[in-house]
């Protein structure tokens, strides 16, 4: 078949119409960024944590966190020598607010901070009805605000507590890893405002992330591995007693 | 006999059909109501769904696009390289600005109207530094009442090198 003229000018608009239409279901990705160069964790040194909840005040100015709301708090544990089954856990406002002396200087007192666990089989996303939670190529548990219901269904199944219903929108909400950040080559808004360097982002895919060489030479744990929730925030000497 | 067969299979056989309309009609309307649903679920559902796994792969970037608040300490170091001489031998090389100074990616944006906030030394030390039983062994803490009798801590410490007698300190 031989193109004139006519039918070409009759073939290219429908062609652009064809390859806005593709278009149309490519998310514009941040320059630089490929989805599947990364892996995202975080790796929390726990002997390092002072407890001084500048992570906590920093997701919050971040992410615009309604008072009262938690993407990531810190907890302080107190175990004590004769019942480490049952430790005492507080976190006054998150540990936003630093806290205060501790009751008992006996046993051991130290610091845990909390956050999503970024799990690659996570509970919370296999139970979401509508689709609108997700793991991301990149690793990341995400909400889509747009097809969330509120249905609470996530904030029940998640084993660590990490999610809440954002009062203003009624949808759910989580850490995003600072999502906005971290594709756009930023750290997180904690792990920049951790004074002692106790927070890390971690990319497990990148070969020369010092989280390899890390996990290789310490003692690391996730939370709940029982739950087979592949978490992917490491934390330093964890102790036992951590829920 | 054999014709008598075959004439009443036939005739077995269009009463069979004789109702087959019916069927057409009903096939009919299934394939309407088939064509009609997945011309509703085209339009309906999001082009991206699907994009990825089990969701709008449209919302990925969608949470990428929110603006950052805390600028990095990339963009600190670019203008106050000053500031991160002063830091380097000390205590604090490794604390990074927006962590005492707080969120500001809008002063990194635009350094001439907007200014950072003065700072309260007397709090912000206190975040880190009040002695808490829970608090690492080997940080330097100082029960802040006892320690400075309520003088703020920049009285004696600099706080981008804090340790006194340090050039820098007061």
């Amino acid at each position: 078949m031989n193109i004139t003229r006519r039918h070409l000018l009759l073939l290219l608009p429908a062609a652009g119409v064809a390859w806005k239409y593709i278009l149309a279901g490519t998310p514009e990705a941040a320059p630089n960024y490929r989805l599947s160069d990364h892996w995202w964790g975080m790796l929390i040194d726990l002997p390092k944590c002072i407890g001084c909840g500048n992570c906590v005040r920093a997701c919050q100015a971040e992410n615009d966190i309604p008072d009262g709301y938690f993407r990531t708090w810190v907890e302080r544990y107190h175990v004590s020598d004769y019942d480490i089954e049952n430790p005492q856990v507080d976190s006054p406002d998150g540990g936003k607010r630093g806290f205060p002396p501790v009751k008992d200087a006996g046993g051991k007192n130290f610091f845990v901070p909390k956050l999503c666990n970024h799990c690659a089989e996570s509970p919370c996303t296999q139970v979401c009805p509508v689709g609108a939670t997700f793991v991301s190529p990149d690793g990341v548990v995400l909400v889509d605000k747009e097809y969330c219901l509120g249905c609470r269904y996530c904030v029940q199944a998640c084993p660590y507590g990490c999610r809440f219903i954002n009062p203003k929108t009624n949808t759910a909400e989580k850490c995003t890893l600072c999502y906005h950040r971290i594709t756009k080559g930023l750290t997180t808004a904690c792990c920049e405002s951790c004074p002692t360097g106790a927070r890390q982002l971690a990319d497990l895919k990148d070969p020369a992330d010092p989280i390899h060489e890390f996990l290789k030479t310490h003692s690391v744990h996730v939370l709940k591995p029982s739950m087979a929730t592949h978490a992917k925030v490491f934390y330093n000497e964890l102790d036992g007693a951590v829920r | 006999m054999a014709d008598d067969i075959h004439r009443d299979l036939l005739i077995y056989a269009m009463n069979v059909f004789k109702d087959a309309g019916h069927l057409f009609r009903l096939a009919g309307i299934f394939v309407a109501g088939l064509l009609l649903f997945l011309v509703i679920r085209h339009f309906v559902i999001p082009k991206s769904f699907g994009q990825y796994g089990h969701y709008r792969g449209n919302a990925v970037s969608e949470v990428a696009v929110r603006p950052i608040k805390f600028a990095g300490h990339q963009s600190c170091e670019a203008c106050h390289a000053d500031v991160l001489d002063k830091k380097k031998d000390g205590k604090h090389s490794h604390v990074n600005c927006e962590a005492c100074h707080g969120p500001l990616a809008m002063h990194a944006d635009d350094p001439t109207s907007v200014k950072p906030g003065k700072l309260d030394t007397a709090i912000l030390c206190a975040r880190c530094h009040e002695a808490n039983a829970a608090k690492p062994k080997g940080f330097p803490q100082v029960a802040s009442a006892e320690h400075s009798s309520g003088l703020p801590c920049d009285t004696c410490h600099q706080p981008h090198t804090p340790a006194i007698g340090v050039s820098g300190a007061k």
